[in-house]
Parts: C-alpha cells; sequence; structure tokens
C-alpha cells in the first residue's frame, strides 16, 4: 500500500518523496512518501520501530536519509545538522525536554537568541527586553508560569513542556516538530499541553507531532500519516477516521 | 543587586512584581535564604564575634589589612567559580600563580621591563588555562583529571624554569602596587574590586554568561540548542587562567619575590570560597559576590584568630569546619 499525496506541492511546508534510511543492514523505513500542509497540525503515528523517530529525526536534520528527497519551504533540504535545520525554520520540540533547569524562564526562552543591546564596545544581555517579550511570548499561547523569573526546576513538567513549545513557536519557526510532547505528563499536564497544541493550530502554526496515542492525534492533527515496519502504510484526514482504523491501519489489520 | 534573573531572594528586591513579597519573618525562617546567603551570614557574624571578643578587629587598620590579606584569594576565587559553573573545577590554579610568579620574576631578572613581565606573566597562565580547557573538551577527560595532571606538570615546570630558587623582584612598581592605596583601599583590593565587577557583568550581562551557565546546568540541553559548550568550557578555563595571573602580580608585588612554592592553601581556599558563595559545584549556578565574600569571610577567619592568639594550628580545622558547615546549609538552596 502506497501513500498518494493528498494535496498539491505547494499546499506543503515539508515534503518528501522516496525516502529511505538504513543503519548498517538495519533498514530503518524504505520509499517513505510524506507532507506535511501549511498551518495544519499533521500527524505521524505507528507502532515502535515502524520508523517513525528515524523519520523525524531525518526531518529535522539529526540523521541524513540514504535516498530520496525533503523540500523544506519550497527548497531542497540542505540541512545535515539540527542547527541548519533550526536556521532554516525547523524548531523541535524533544522528548527529553532540552532546557536548562538552573536558568530562568525567560533565559530558557532566549537561549542562544539573546536580546542584546551595543554599550560602547560592549556588547551587553537586555534583560529588560527579554523579560517583556517572555511575557509577550507566554500570555500569547495562553501559558501560566508563577513567573518568568523562576528557575525551571521548579516547575512541573506540563509546564516545562509548554515552555520548550513556547520557545519553539517564539523562535518564528515555519515548522514546530514534536516527538511524543505529552509521553511524560500525567493527565492534567496532558490536557494543558493539548490545549496548547490546539492554540497553535487556531494560529495557524505548522506542527508535526509524533505519538503513540491515538485518541490524542485524533483530537489534535488535521492529518494523519500512518507508518507500518518501515513504510508509509496510509495517510487520513484525521476527521474522516475512527480509533479502530487508526488501530488497524497501524497494526496492519486493514 | 542585579542578579535578580539567576538569584531568587534577590529578585524580591529588584523589580519581579509578580513574585510574592514575603515578610521578613518568614524569609528569616526559610531555609534557603540562609543557604543562598550563607556567606553574608558567615562574614557579619564573624565580624561581630571577632569585634566583640577583640575590638581591635574592627580597627581601620586592621580591616584595611585584612582586606589587602583578601585581594589575592579574591581573584582566584573569581576564575575558580568560573570553571565551577560549567561544572569543572580548576586543581592547577595555585600552580598556575606559581608558575606566573616564577615567568615575571625571570623576565625581570633578565633585563626586560616590569610591564614585559607582568604582560607575559598574565599571557602565559592564561594559556595554561586555555591548554587546560582543549585537553578537558578535545580529549573528553574529567576536569578533576587534567587540571590534577596540569597541577603536578606546572609545578614541575616551575621548578625547572626557576632552578629551585626564588628570585628577588626589585620593582618601583610592584612595591607601589603593593603598598600604595587611593582613597581607602589599597590598590591591589582596587584590582580585586575591578575583577569582582568585570566578572559580575560577564556572568549576569552577556551572553557569554548565560551559556556558561547553561553548559554547566546541562552540556547536552546546551548544546543542542546550539551552544558551543567546548568553547564556552575553554573560555572559563582562560579566565580562570587569567584571575591566577593577575593574582601572580598581586603575590609578587606582596611579598617582593618570585618563589617556586605553590601555595596549596591558596587553590583550598579558592574553592572553599566559591561554595561559601552558594556556587553549585555541579555547574549551572554562580554569583561572583558570594565567593568574593567567601573569600572575604576566609581571610577574616584567620586574621580574627590570630589576633585573638590562637596558634595558627586552629586555622586550618576552622577553616574545614566552616567549609563543611556551609556545604551542609547549602543542602537547602532553592
Amino acid at each position: 500500500m502506497s501513500a498518494v499525496p493528498p494535496f498539491s506541492a505547494s499546499d506543503a511546508i515539508i515534503a518528501c518523496q522516496g525516502l529511505s534510511k538504513h543503519f548498517g543492514g538495519v533498514r530503518a523505513f524504505t520509499d517513505v512518501a510524506f507532507q506535511a500542509r501549511r498551518g495544519e497540525v499533521t500527524a505521524v503515528i505507528g507502532d515502535n520501530g515502524a520508523g517513525k523517530s528515524t523519520l523525524i529525526r531525518c526531518l529535522v536534520g539529526v540523521h541524513v536519509p540514504d535516498g530520496g528527497s525533503i523540500v523544506f519551504d519550497g527548497h531542497e533540504h540542505p540541512f545535515s545538522n539540527p542547527d541548519g535545520a533550526r536556521k532554516a525554520g525547523i524548531e523541535t520540540v524533544h522528548q527529553n525536554l532540552a532546557l536548562i533547569d538552573e536558568l530562568t524562564v525567560a533565559q530558557n526562552l532566549f537561549l542562544n537568541r539573546e536580546i542584546v543591546r551595543r554599550i560602547g564596545p560592549f556588547t551587553l544581555l537586555d534583560r529588560k527586553a527579554m523579560r517583556t517579550q517572555a511575557r509577550a511570548m507566554l500570555s500569547r499561547l495562553s501559558i501560566n508560569v508563577p513567573s518568568i523569573n523562576q528557575r525551571v526546576r521548579r516547575l512541573s513538567g506540563g509546564q516545562r513542556q509548554a515552555i520548550s513549545i513556547c520557545r519553539a513557536v517564539g523562535s518564528g519557526a515555519k515548522l514546530v516538530v514534536m516527538d511524543e510532547p505529552t509521553a511524560a505528563l500525567g493527565v492534567q499536564e496532558t490536557a494543558n499541553v493539548e490545549a496548547l497544541i490546539r492554540r497553535l493550530r487556531e494560529q495557524s502554526v505548522s506542527v508535526i507531532l509524533v505519538s503513540h496515542n491515538f485518541d490524542q492525534v485524533r483530537r489534535l492533527s488535521d492529518q494523519i500519516w500512518v507508518m507500518r515496519a518501515g513504510r508509509m502504510a496510509a495517510t487520513v484526514r484525521a476527521s474522516e477516521t475512527s480509533g479502530n482504523e487508526l488501530v488497524a491501519l497501524v497494526t496492519g489489520a486493514a | 543587586m542585579s542578579n535578580s534573573a539567576n538569584n531568587a531572594p534577590a529578585a524580591h528586591s529588584a523589580g519581579a512584581p509578580e513574585e510574592s513579597r514575603s515578610s521578613l519573618a518568614a524569609l528569616l525562617l526559610d531555609p534557603s535564604f540562609w543557604a543562598d546567603w550563607a556567606s553574608v551570614v558567615g562574614l557579619v557574624g564573624l565580624v561581630i564575634i571577632f569585634g566583640i571578643a577583640q575590638p581591635v578587629f574592627l580597627s581601620v587598620a586592621n580591616l584595611q589589612a585584612l582586606l589587602l590579606a583578601a585581594a589575592i584569594l579574591v581573584v582566584l576565587s573569581i576564575g575558580q567559580t568560573f570553571v565551577v559553573a560549567t561544572s569543572g573545577i580548576d586543581l592547577s590554579l595555585a600552580a598556575a600563580v606559581m608558575l606566573g610568579a616564577v615567568i615575571l620574576g625571570l623576565v625581570n631578572a633578565a633585563g626586560h621591563g616590569i610591564f614585559i613581565a607582568c604582560v607575559l606573566c598574565v599571557l602565559a597562565t592564561s594559556a595554561l588555562g586555555f591548554f587546560n580547557g582543549l585537553i578537558i573538551t578535545a580529549g573528553k577527560i574529567p576536569d578533576f583529571v587534567v587540571t590534577l595532571g596540569t597541577l603536578s606538570g606546572i609545578t614541575g615546570l616551575g621548578l625547572i624554569l626557576s632552578g629551585g630558587e626564588p628570585t628577588m623582584v626589585g620593582s618601583t612598581f610592584l612595591l607601589k602596587l603593593a603598598s600604595g592605596s587611593f582613597g581607602p583601599f589599597g590598590y591591589p583590593v582596587w584590582v580585586a574590586i575591578a575583577a569582582v565587577v568585570v566578572a559580575h557583568v560577564a556572568l549576569y550581562h552577556t551572553r557569554f554568561g548565560v551559556h556558561l551557565l547553561a553548559t554547566g546546568g546541562q552540556t547536552e540541553s546546551a548544546s543542542a540548542l546550539g551552544i558551543r559548550t567546548g568553547r564556552v568550557k575553554i573560555a572559563a578555563y582562560t579566565i580562570s587562567g587569567l584571575c591566577a595571573g593577575i593574582a601572580a602580580i598581586l603575590l609578587v608585588a606582596r611579598i617582593g619575590s618570585a618563589e617556586p612554592l605553590i601555595n596549596t592553601s591558596l587553590l583550598l581556599n579558592s574553592v572553599a570560597a566559591v561554595v561559601l558563595g552558594g556556587v553549585s559545584l555541579f555547574g549551572g549556578r554562580a554569583s561572583i559576590l558570594g565567593p568574593a565574600i567567601g573569600a572575604l569571610m576566609l581571610t577574616a577567619l584567620v586574621n580574627g584568630l590570630t589576633l585573638l592568639s590562637v596558634s595558627a594550628f586552629y586555622q586550618p580545622l576552622a577553616v574545614g569546619a566552616i567549609v563543611v558547615l556551609a556545604a551542609l546549609i547549602m543542602r537547602y538552596q532553592k
């Protein structure tokens, strides 16, 4: 079963054709076609080992695919490392929450893209501007934290995830990639992060979401891609599918 | 205090309207308040105790002598702070001071000007720091092991260069540096104050400072965000070396000769001052004022005990007790 691209390439923020990746003799995936439409939440689901994490890592520059093409935002995908992908506009929200515990919320939001002002020959941080903008970034996504001057260490898992997402979106990313954003969270925290992803969708941020949770995927995404045993098995509109159908597609019973 | 972004208690006073203002009583009952301000509380406590026990302690002359004696340790503690903030430790710090002093003495004795001697001293110790950082990051060897090795290597180098003999440095510039004063403080104190100000600005008001703390806090996350953690670490060790060079100049000025002897208590006290100053040995959180006050406190302790005619044999015991006590209090840091 091969997936047919459901929309024209001009709609796509990222599109790949005939993508494959091997690690030595181990095949991660072969001949994968995948697209994510601009301003939509696109989900990738599949069983463990189906190849979805490796696919995502190829998209964000962690791995270089062995074959096939990736077109991002109208350009041939040129990144061989995550830094290049980030500069081009792909931000990744890491599963292990890449925040610095000992820094404050505001410092984390602006880490490695600090706002500076020049005073004579010196370049100093503009901490006031960063605090102001940090508040604006958080309130735009309705994220509640006790204080932007709080160390991240003292925040809950959900708050930390929200800040990771906020940082990705706030950088002006064209595409935000989230790998299992709620895997480590409790029920209430998961609900908060899901609400945040819904707000991103309302604000037409392009999101790729990797998840194990079929209900969550149906709640949050517009388009769902299903991987099975290293191939793209199917793609469906979230509004036109059911949980049972997704289970069948993932397991290969369909 | 301008380090509100990094220091929770300071945030209360520095424009953080959303932080709830706790009452003074609640603040005093909060163990983390004592943990964050351990060095200040300790210094004030020592000043009060020694002031009552021996009023001479509070005389202007003694306080000036105390500050003068603390200047070298303050400068070294700043260097150590940058390294510890990256979750490293610079065990070669006192050895670098010794080598810097030997180089200063030899260059001066060879007939070159004192300024060239001082510049070469600082360049040599900075290069040592750079070398430490390079080996640690490029070789992926633990900081402890590398600086333990360079501690021994530098000691040998100093002995070889000097032939084990002290070199007299009779320079009017250094004499003036050691004995002159501007306003209430001697020049070495001003050097230490300048070092504190520059280091404070570098740590809290530059991108480098934030990247330093990020590197120390979570190296992997920091590098995932594009921070060049290796370079940050090398820079921290180079700063440590630079501070060792400045301390070497102050030391030679103070004793009037360059001796190929390592003052191990300088190394241990620099680490102790950093710990007293509330800097986490695991990296990621640091201040400059804390270690500087920690260094003052250690010097005040020795000074006060001497004034009270306590045998010098008891001083290491007192320093050790204070450091361990401080480490215990530090566990309550938020």
